[in-house]
C-alpha cells in the first residue's frame, strides 16, 4: 500500500466547496494515466480513459471534499463561532482545526452548569489564540478542516478524512493499474458530496454513463454497542445493497460480487440505514443510470480519527480492476 | 438616497408587495410584473410551472448566459377545512412563526375577503395556557361567515390566505409583507429595465421557492446558464439581545447580504470573491450573511444539468415571514447596483476552476 499517497490525500485541505488544493494533488497523480482530463463548473475533476472498444461507458466516483467547519462570527474577544460543513459531525472539545491559511484553532466549550448532556454547536467556539477581533486571523465565511495525522498501526490506518480520500486513493490506483479494458472509464473526483451530492450529480449528467459506481466509506457494526450492521473492519470491501438514498441496481451489485469472487478477494454485503453516497445522485441523472457502490468499512466517520483496514483498501482495488477488465 | 416616494425601485416594490402570491398561486404577481418588463426584454414566456422567463440579449460577441432569479411567491396559508361555526381551518404554506398569528388581519382568496386569525380573549387565558403559541392546525380564521356552508362557499378548500398588510414608509425605512421576495422581484424588474449588459440575461421570476425551490430548479434546467444570481430578501437579527456578542445574521442598512454557505449550497469561492471585489471597486457597501442559515434558490440552481456556479445576494429584511417586514431603501438600491456591476464584470475566467 502506498501510504505516502494516502497520507498526502488525507491531510490535504478540502472542505466541501473548497476543493482546490485536493484537486491539484489528485490532478498531478492521475494526469499521466488519463486520455483526457477536465474540471467541470462545480469543480469536479474528471479523468477519462478510453477503452479498447465494445464496452460500456462507466462512471466511477470518489469524493474529494471532506466535512469541516465554517466561521460564522468573530466575537469581540477574538473567539470564533462556527457552523458545520456536512452532517453527522461531533466536534470534540480539545480537537484541533486548521483554516485554509494554516491558522490552527482549538475547539472549546462554554461553561455550562449542567454538563450532563452533549453541548450543542452554539455552546462551542474555536480559540485561535487571538486577543481580540482585531488580531483574529479568521474572518466570517472561512472554512476549516479537522486535524488528524495518519497513523499506520498493524493492519489499520487511522487518519482524518479517510472519508473519502481512501476512495480517491483507490480510484487513483485503479487508473494507474488499469489495462486492457473494453470499457470507457470516467473517473470522477467529485465535489460537495458531504452537503448535497451536487458534484457527482452534475458530472454524471455531462458524462451520461451506462453504469455509475461510487467508492466511499461505510459505517461498521463491530464496535461496542454499535448500531447493528453486518459490516466489519478487515472482512473485505463492502458491496452495497441499499442505503438511505438508493437501492443498488441488482445487476451492478451482482457484477461487483462476481468480480470479487473472480479476483478471490473477501467481500461483505452492505445495508446502511443512515447515510448515502454519490451513487444516489448519479442513478437519478437524466433518464436514470444503473448504479452501485463499493464501500470501505470505516469506524468513527466524520471524526478527526477515522479508522480503516489496509487489506480492505487493497482488496477494493483488486475487485474494481477485475470488474473493469471484465466484459459487461 | 432619493426621496423614496419618487424612486421607481420603491414604487415597484410597493406595488408588488401588496399583491397576494402565496406559493403555487403567483398569478397576480406575474401579471403585475409582465407589463413592467415586456418592453425592455427580447422575449418573455411563462413556463409549465408558472415561472416568468425573460431574455435580454447581451452586447458581447460570445456572451455568457446569466440567469437571475427572484421568487414571486410568498409564505401564507391554505384553507384545509371549515368548522361548524363558519371558521376556516388552515395549513401554513412555507414556514411561518406560530406565535405571532392570533389577532392578525388576513386576506382570504384572490378577490380578497377580509379575515382575522381568531384568538381566545385574554380574559380567558391564565396559567399554563397563556404563554403557549397555538399550533397552526388549531387556529381558526374568522371571515364572519354564519355557518359551515357559508364559509365553504366563500373560501373553498385550497383557498390561499395572505397577511393583510400595505407597504408603507416608516421613518427612513419601508415596512410591508412579502419583502421576501418582492424586494428581489423589484430589483430584477429594474435590472431588466436598465441598459443591456455584455452577457445574455435571463431574468426569471420564479414560483414555489418557499415550498422547495421548485420554480428555480426547472428554470435553471430550461435556461442552461453559465452562472446563476439569486436575488433575495433575507433575515436580519440586529435588535438588542440578551447575549450581546452574537451574530446579527445580517444588519439593516449595511448593504446587500452575500451568502457564503447556507443550508442549500456553498457559493463557489471564485464567484464569491468576484462579487466582493466588485463591491470594493464600485464602493458599494455589502456584508456577508452568517453562514449555515436558511436556504435559497441557489440550492435549486447549482445542481441543474452539468452544474451551475451560483450566488445569492439579498436585501436584509427584519421580521421576514411575518405580516410586517422592514427594509432599508439604501439596501434595495445597493443590491441592484451590486448585482448589475457583478454581472457586467463577469468573464469566463471568473467561473472556471483550474
Amino acid at each position: 500500500m502506498n501510504l505516502k499517497l494516502l497520507e498526502k490525500l488525507t491531510q490535504t485541505f478540502g472542505p466541501s466547496g473548497y476543493e482546490d488544493e485536493i484537486r491539484a494533488v489528485i490532478r498531478a497523480e492521475v494526469e499521466s494515466f488519463a486520455d483526457e482530463i477536465h474540471v467541470d463548473p462545480l469543480g469536479s475533476l474528471v479523468a477519462y480513459r478510453q477503452g479498447s472498444g465494445g464496452g460500456k461507458k462507466i462512471a466511477v466516483a470518489a469524493h474529494m471534499d471532506e466535512v469541516g467547519l465554517m466561521a460564522t462570527y468573530v466575537e469581540e474577544k477574538g473567539y470564533v463561532r462556527f457552523t458545520l460543513i456536512g452532517g453527522g459531525i461531533w466536534p470534540g472539545v480539545g480537537s484541533r482545526v486548521r483554516f485554509a491559511d494554516g491558522t490552527t484553532g482549538v475547539i472549546a466549550v462554554e461553561h455550562r452548569d449542567d454538563a450532563t448532556t452533549m453541548p450543542e454547536i452554539h455552546h462551542l467556539y474555536i480559540d485561535v489564540g487571538a486577543t481580540g477581533r482585531a488580531d483574529c486571523p479568521v474572518v466570517v465565511g472561512a472554512p476549516a478542516q479537522f486535524i488528524g495525522p495518519l497513523v499506520h498501526q498493524g493492519q489499520r490506518v487511522i487518519s482524518k478524512t479517510l472519508d473519502d480520500r481512501v476512495g480517491c486513493y483507490i480510484l487513483i490506483e485503479v487508473l494507474r493499474q488499469l489495462n486492457d479494458t473494453p470499457h470507457d472509464l470516467y473517473a470522477i473526483f467529485s465535489t460537495q458530496e458531504e452537503i448535497t451530492l451536487a458534484g457527482a450529480r452534475t458530472a454524471a449528467f455531462r458524462i451520461d454513463p451506462d453504469i455509475a459506481i461510487s467508492i466511499d466509506v461505510t459505517a461498521t457494526g463491530d464496535t461496542p454497542k454499535a448500531l447493528p450492521m453486518a459490516v466489519e473492519l478487515g472482512k473485505g470491501p463492502a458491496i452495497k445493497v441499499k442505503d438511505s438514498g438508493m437501492m443498488a441496481h441488482p445487476l451492478v451489485r451482482d457484477r461487483l460480487v462476481e468480480a470479487a469472487r473472480k479476483a478471490g478477494v473477501p467481500f461483505q454485503m452492505e445495508v446502511l440505514t443512515r447515510g448515502s453516497t454519490d451513487a444516489a445522485a448519479m442513478q437519478l441523472v437524466r433518464s436514470g443510470v444503473p448504479s452501485g457502490c463499493l464501500s470501505i468499512p470505516c469506524r468513527f466517520l466524520h471524526s478527526p480519527s477515522e479508522m480503516a483496514d489496509e487489506a480492505d483498501i487493497d482488496n477494493a482495488i483488486r475487485l474494481l480492476l477485475t470488474a473493469l477488465h471484465t466484459v459487461a | 438616497m432619493n426621496d423614496v416616494r419618487h424612486d421607481p425601485l420603491i414604487t415597484t416594490l410597493q406595488t408588488l408587495a401588496d399583491l397576494t402570491g402565496v406559493s403555487g398561486d403567483e398569478t397576480k404577481v406575474r401579471r403585475a410584473i409582465k407589463p413592467l418588463v415586456e418592453n425592455h426584454v427580447d422575449t418573455l414566456r411563462v413556463d409549465a410551472l408558472g415561472n416568468l422567463i425573460t431574455y435580454k440579449r447581451g452586447t458581447a460577441e460570445n456572451p455568457l448566459r446569466v440567469l437571475v432569479t427572484a421568487h414571486m411567491d410568498e409564505v401564507g396559508f391554505m384553507v384545509t377545512g371549515h368548522t361548524g361555526e363558519g371558521g376556516l381551518r388552515v395549513a401554513a404554506v412555507g414556514s411561518i412563526p406560530e406565535r405571532l398569528l392570533p389577532g392578525t388581519h388576513v386576506w382570504v382568496g384572490q378577490e380578497p375577503l377580509a379575515g382575522v386569525i381568531g384568538l381566545q380573549a385574554i380574559h380567558r387565558l391564565h396559567g399554563e395556557s397563556f404563554p403557549q403559541a397555538a399550533p397552526i392546525e388549531d387556529l381558526v380564521v374568522d371571515i364572519g361567515a354564519k355557518n359551515k356552508e357559508e364559509a365553504q362557499e366563500a373560501a373553498p378548500l385550497g383557498t390561499v390566505i395572505t397577511f393583510a398588510t400595505r407597504c408603507r414608509e416608516m421613518g427612513a425605512v419601508l415596512t410591508g409583507k412579502a419583502f421576501d421576495d418582492r424586494a428581489g422581484c423589484a430589483i430584477l424588474v429594474a435590472l431588466l429595465q436598465g441598459e443591456r449588459l455584455p452577457c445574455d440575461l435571463y431574468g426569471v421570476f420564479t414560483v414555489q421557492e418557499e415550498v422547495g425551490l421548485r420554480g428555480a430548479r426547472v428554470a435553471a434546467y430550461a435556461v442552461e446558464p453559465d452562472v446563476g444570481f439569486v436575488l433575495e430578501g433575507t433575515l436580519v437579527d440586529d435588535l438588542p439581545k440578551h447575549e450581546k456578542d452574537v451574530s446579527p445574521t445580517t444588519e439593516l442598512g449595511k448593504g446587500p447580504a452575500i451568502t457564503v454557505m447556507d443550508r442549500s449550497y456553498i457559493t463557489p469561492p471564485r464567484l464569491l470573491s468576484h462579487v466582493l471585489k466588485t463591491a470594493a471597486v464600485e464602493s458599494i457597501p455589502c456584508q456577508l450573511k452568517q453562514p449555515g442559515i436558511s436556504g435559497t434558490e441557489a440550492g435549486g440552481i447549482h445542481p441543474a444539468r452539468g452544474g451551475v456556479p451560483a450566488i445569492t445576494i439579498a436585501v436584509p429584511c427584519r421580521y421576514i415571514h411575518s405580516p410586517r417586514a422592514v427594509l432599508h431603501p439604501n439596501d434595495l438600491a445597493n443590491t441592484l447596483r451590486l448585482v448589475r456591476a457583478s454581472i457586467a464584470r463577469l468573464t469566463p475566467e471568473t467561473l472556471a476552476f483550474t
